[in-house]
């Protein structure tokens, strides 16, 4: 069981600067993501994109402001549960609460604070009538282990830099490795685009383009998939594997049934006060949430952060006083045993 | 001159909404569907508007002379589904007096 003060359900920026936030009141941070990085869009979609309206930058690449995210909050030693997803809250008697990941991890927390962007990001399913019945049987939306696919016959369908990047890795494993997209032309770093081309001329890779993935066959689990190209019927491809890569899309998902007041599909908090949501102690901030005139920016998730966390604090210290301090003047003593302050004027007489 | 146009929005109800979109704010096709909320906000323009997530996929039935794909957008339609000969991202769309009269239906939500 991870034990932390307050649980961040997101690692994007706003879930970033929680932990600075959270790190100046001495509260200690976790942070679940189910990407396997953070960054939340900002490093998945965007991360080469400029931003203009972060204050004091001018200009600043998403995922550079990522790196200074993480480099701030370093020194109050976040943890880290990547590549999982909250799943589900249970509020113990106490009133502290227990989220555990799709995983099975379990995190015991004082303070939940949603910080989820838009949802967890979950594979793009391509409209096939059947594919549900074959997932997890053959059909895979991720690749988790390689070795799976030694010596089988693998279909591969997509278009851009996973799948390309996927089935040059693949070639090397499987037996027969099958790239299927819906035009000619291939988006993606040029590297991987002329390997496979290299891949294909070997006869490594077989590309049938433009084509579309219309079927799968099988019983229990994947034997084949039926192929159509634009105006001519459709051929079977025997394969053990498809994987269809079209990219993720962001989901509410299980946040939806843990009984917070949804609206336009985020969750509503009370922005007169503190962000928190109509269950006390768990708290929205970010893109998640919404209360009127809300704007969904960078900006506004690192203010909603910082009001957050002096709630939490209160929550957690209900007896004891405190009030603001400003980094200029009490500096920044981090949990790592670092300290950061502002240089010392002397008094030095001048002869 | 009015700085408005109309535009003729059918939703993915099928309901159809004639609506007055501003050409003097920067605005595109994507933005003016969730400034009228015709679209559940969550379902539409999740990149924000950098042709990267085809949330605001539309099919355009009007004979208007429309921008050039960037090849951001082809690249992205060609990796959505839905996808008919005449679908555009709405985010790729501004609004400008030349849109005056557009028709659009919204592809279903993804």
């Amino acid at each position: 069981m991870i034990t932390t003060d307050i649980l961040i359900i997101g690692a994007g920026p706003t879930g970033l600067f929680t932990v600075f936030e959270a790190g100046l009141l001495k509260l200690k941070c976790h942070l679940i993501d189910a990407l396997p990085q953070p960054g939340g869009q900002c490093s998945e979609i965007y991360p080469k994109k400029p931003i203009y309206d972060i204050p004091a930058y001018p200009e600043i690449l998403a995922g550079d402001l990522t790196h200074k995210l993480i480099e701030q909050s370093k020194q109050f030693k976040p943890g880290f549960t990547l590549g999982e997803r909250a799943e589900t809250i249970d509020k113990q008697e106490d009133g502290t609460f227990i989220v555990t990941t799709n995983k099975g991890t379990k995190h015991h927390a004082k303070i939940v604070a949603i910080a989820g962007g838009l949802g967890s990001f979950e594979p793009r399913k391509p409209l096939i009538s059947n594919i549900q019945k074959f997932e997890d049987k053959g059909v895979e939306y991720i690749i988790k282990e390689p070795e799976l696919y030694r010596d089988k016959k693998v279909v591969i369908s997509g278009g851009g830099d996973s799948a390309l990047d996927w089935a040059v890795f693949l070639s090397n494993i499987a037996s027969e490795v099958t790239l299927i997209h819906r035009r000619n032309e291939f988006r993606g770093a040029l590297d991987s685009v002329e390997k496979v081309q290299e891949l294909k001329n070997l006869g490594k890779i077989r590309l049938i383009t433009p084509a579309e993935v219309k079927g799968i066959l099988g019983t229990d689990k994947v034997t084949g998939v039926a192929v159509q190209k634009e105006g001519e019927d459709a051929f079977i491809v025997d394969a053990d594997h498809f994987i269809p890569l079209f990219g993720l899309s962001p989901k509410l998902g299980p946040i939806g049934n843990w009984g917070l007041e949804i609206e336009k599909n985020a969750i509503k908090v009370n922005n007169a006060l503190d962000y928190q949501t109509n269950i006390p102690g768990v708290y929205a901030i970010g893109d998640v949430n919404t209360y009127p005139g809300k704007l969904k920016l960078i900006l506004c998730g690192f203010h909603e952060a910082t009001l957050m966390c002096q709630s939490a604090y209160k929550r957690i210290f209900p007896d004891k006083k405190y009030v603001m301090k400003y980094t200029t003047v009490g500096g920044v003593d981090g949990f790592d045993g670092t300290r950061k302050e502002a240089p010392k004027a002397v008094v030095k007489a001048i002869q | 001159m009015s700085l408005d146009i109309n535009i003729k929005i059918t939703d993915r109800n099928g309901v159809i909404h004639e609506v007055v979109a501003p050409t003097d704010m920067a605005m595109n096709l994507m933005e003016i569907v969730r400034s009228y909320e015709l679209a559940e906000e969550g379902t539409i323009g999740i990149c924000g508007g950098m042709a990267m997530c085809a949330s605001c996929q539309c099919y355009v039935n009007s004979e208007h002379k429309l921008p050039e794909m960037t090849d951001d957008e082809d690249a992205m339609l060609a990796e959505a589904f839905h996808v008919q000969d005449n679908s555009r991202l709405g985010c790729q769309i501004q609004m400008t007096s030349e849109m005056d009269g557009l028709e659009v239906e919204l592809a279903p939500e993804i």
